[in-house]
């Protein structure tokens, strides 16, 4: 339904891609780990290799917990926005086919958080 | 000039009444009716005649000037002795001190926004009864937020986070829920502006923020704050008539009028209730001497009080919003899955965290037997090992936030504490992300509006969060830190742990030596 309003409303959306500088915002969150509280937000160049992205922002968001260095990325399980999502390590975010405010999600089989507690 | 000298006539108070309220209003003669009000007809609500308004007080101008003035004159009294005595040496603990940070940083600008909302609808109003209404609720809200500013401002000389609150409601990011919420309110029409703030906010929440706060600053020993409220309530009791007569105003005009009412209300008790998570969470978590869980304010002001309301609503064809099936299912979870969002992220508030004791678990296992042992105190635990180890737990990174709401996405799904809720959706090639179905649902009935929503961290990532002065080509700019110096906040003093905070430790040391020799 359109806004209800007393004059012409018509107004561009604030968050679109090119008002970011030439990065994409990706958000990501690592299921069963609730010992952080959110997920993340990057803005991330598109010729980023994705697994430049999990050695760097996503590392520096998630490192502090004991689970991420023993992560085998090759086990991990994806989805975005909800559906599965297979990344290509050496590809890069754009040939991923991420597009601007992709959210994603992993899960760590084995990883169930500090004590199988989901933490 | 020889006035002729008439007998003065003093006006019976029915007489006076009418005179000084609907006498106000006149028939414009020279300009359609229409053109004078543009805005009370656009949202849809239909209104067949004014005159049924029924006017809950029968306050007239002059009465409320003597009223407010006379307590006015009490509360500045108790203030000057708060501030004479060193009152803030009296709270109950330091920890009490957060909470009147973010009162004033997230609420009083609140009834600042309230003051100017009521004041613009005020004018929109064609009739005259709810006019004069909305005008002197206008008034009270102007005073509220000024009482509130000076009765804390007795913290401001001493301790840290709130001598920039106006700076921090605009740009902080945890603070840009409550404003954003009271925007949304503010830009909707005259009708929906009193659904959300008059009713919903005022009438159906009213308690869930009074009792925290106000009775909470009583058990804690915060005179000042507990004056202002006392002060304000018989306004609040004011409001929550207006409130209630204006729903049911609308309900008896037009029929068409239902579904509009239903879907604000809808709309704004989740609103509301998703704001209203910094107050379970301050309930729960922050106060030291503790009024009652959150979940048994639900119970009593909510679902008591408020189910009784919605019955009384039934005749009229409405019904309790559907999103409270979810309100309750969080019910248990709120406010613990609010402080482990504000303990991992303090570098970004201006007010300071801890990790809840043995004897906070306690009664947090007592208060929440379904839910705080099984998921909420492990994390505290691990928290706790982690400080002892010397490493706390922090995060740096900016948040997911959810477009309606821009709460952090840190709701667990109704049915499943472990597991993140997420909703998404696509609008005209942009995708966008909420924290749940109602979120959403408000989006996607007027999605033109939430498209243009300041997500603070976003607002980063553009550059937003940058002095004008900084250079962000320069080879040492580092964003974080700008971050920070833009938001105007000091690294170290105003955000962080409360324990070995300058205002935990300066605290300690006046009221050392307020009550001892050495």
């Amino acid at each position: 339904m359109p806004v209800n309003a007393v004059a012409d409303y018509d107004f561009p959306a604030n968050d679109r891609e090119e008002n970011f500088h030439g990065a994409r915002v990706i958000y990501a969150g690592w299921d069963k780990h609730l010992m952080f509280s959110s997920p993340y937000a990057w803005p991330l160049p598109p010729d980023l290799p994705f697994a430049h992205f999990l050695a760097g922002p996503l590392a520096e968001a998630f490192g502090q917990h004991p689970d991420f260095a023993k992560i085998d990325w090759s086990h991990a399980i994806w989805t975005k926005n909800g559906e599965a999502f297979t990344p290509d390590l050496d590809k890069t975010i754009a040939e991923n086919g991420l597009i601007h405010k992709d959210s994603l999600r992993f899960e760590t089989p084995g990883l169930d958080g500090i004590g199988g507690q989901f933490i | 000039m020889d006035m002729p000298a008439k007998p003065k006539k003093k006006l019976g108070l029915k007489e006076r009444y009418a005179v000084m309220t609907r006498g106000l209003g006149w028939e414009p003669s020279y300009q359609d009716i229409d053109d004078i009000f543009p805005m009370d007809s656009f949202e849809g609500i239909k209104i067949h005649d004014w005159d049924a308004w029924e006017d809950p007080f029968r306050l007239t101008m002059d009465s409320y000037w003597k009223y407010q003035a006379e307590k006015e004159r009490k509360l500045y009294a108790i203030i000057d002795a708060f501030a004479q005595s060193n009152g803030h040496l009296t709270v109950s603990d330091p920890r009490y001190i957060n909470t009147v940070k973010m009162f004033v940083n997230g609420f009083a600008p609140l009834e600042y926004m309230s003051h100017r909302g009521f004041a613009h609808i005020g004018r929109q109003f064609r009739g005259v009864g709810p006019r004069v209404a909305c005008m002197m609720q206008s008034l009270d809200e102007m005073r509220h937020a000024q009482t509130q500013v000076h009765a804390i401002s007795n913290y401001n000389k001493y301790y840290s986070g709130m001598e920039n609150f106006r700076h921090h409601h605009d740009y902080l990011p945890y603070l840009q829920v409550p404003k954003s919420f009271f925007e949304d309110a503010a830009t909707g029409g005259p009708f929906e502006f009193i659904t959300a703030i008059g009713f919903s906010f005022e009438y159906v929440l009213t308690n869930l923020v009074f009792v925290p706060f106000i009775s909470g600053a009583a058990y804690n020993g915060d005179m000042g704050a507990m004056t202002f409220g006392f002060s304000a309530q018989s306004d609040e009791a004011r409001h929550m008539t207006l409130g209630l007569e204006v729903i049911k105003f609308m309900l008896e005009q037009d029929p068409d009028n239902v579904p509009i009412v239903q879907k604000w209300l809808n709309k704004w008790t989740w609103r509301g209730v998703r704001v209203l998570t910094l107050v379970a969470m301050m309930q729960d978590y922050m106060l030291p001497k503790r009024v009652m869980s959150w979940a048994e304010a639900w119970e009593i002001y909510f679902e008591e009080n408020c189910g009784a309301l919605f019955r009384d609503l039934e005749r009229y064809g409405i019904v309790m919003p559907p999103c409270v099936e979810q309100v309750r299912k969080e019910r248990d979870h709120l406010s613990h899955m609010a402080w482990c969002q504000f303990y991992q992220a303090r570098g970004t508030s201006n007010f300071h965290v801890w990790l809840p004791s043995e004897e906070d678990m306690d009664w947090l296992s007592q208060k929440y037997p379904d839910t705080f042992d099984q998921y909420y105190r492990p994390r505290f635990e691990e928290w706790r090992r982690m400080e002892e180890a010397g490493a706390p737990f922090k995060t740096t990174g900016i948040n997911m936030q959810c477009q309606v709401c821009q709460i952090p996405m840190f709701f667990t799904e109704p049915g499943d504490p472990t597991r993140l809720a997420q909703h998404h959706c696509h609008h005209e090639g942009e995708q966008y992300h909420f924290c749940s179905q109602w979120c959403q649902e408000i989006f996607e009935d007027e999605p033109e509006k939430y498209i243009q929503s300041a997500i603070a961290g976003h607002d980063v990532f553009k550059g937003k969060a940058m002095r004008p002065e900084a250079d962000p080509t320069a080879e040492d700019f580092n964003p974080a830190a700008e971050a920070l110096a833009f938001w105007k906040l000091e690294n170290g003093r105003d955000n962080g742990l409360h324990y070995g905070s300058q205002d935990e430790r300066n605290f300690s040391m006046w009221r050392g030596l307020a009550s001892s020799n050495s």
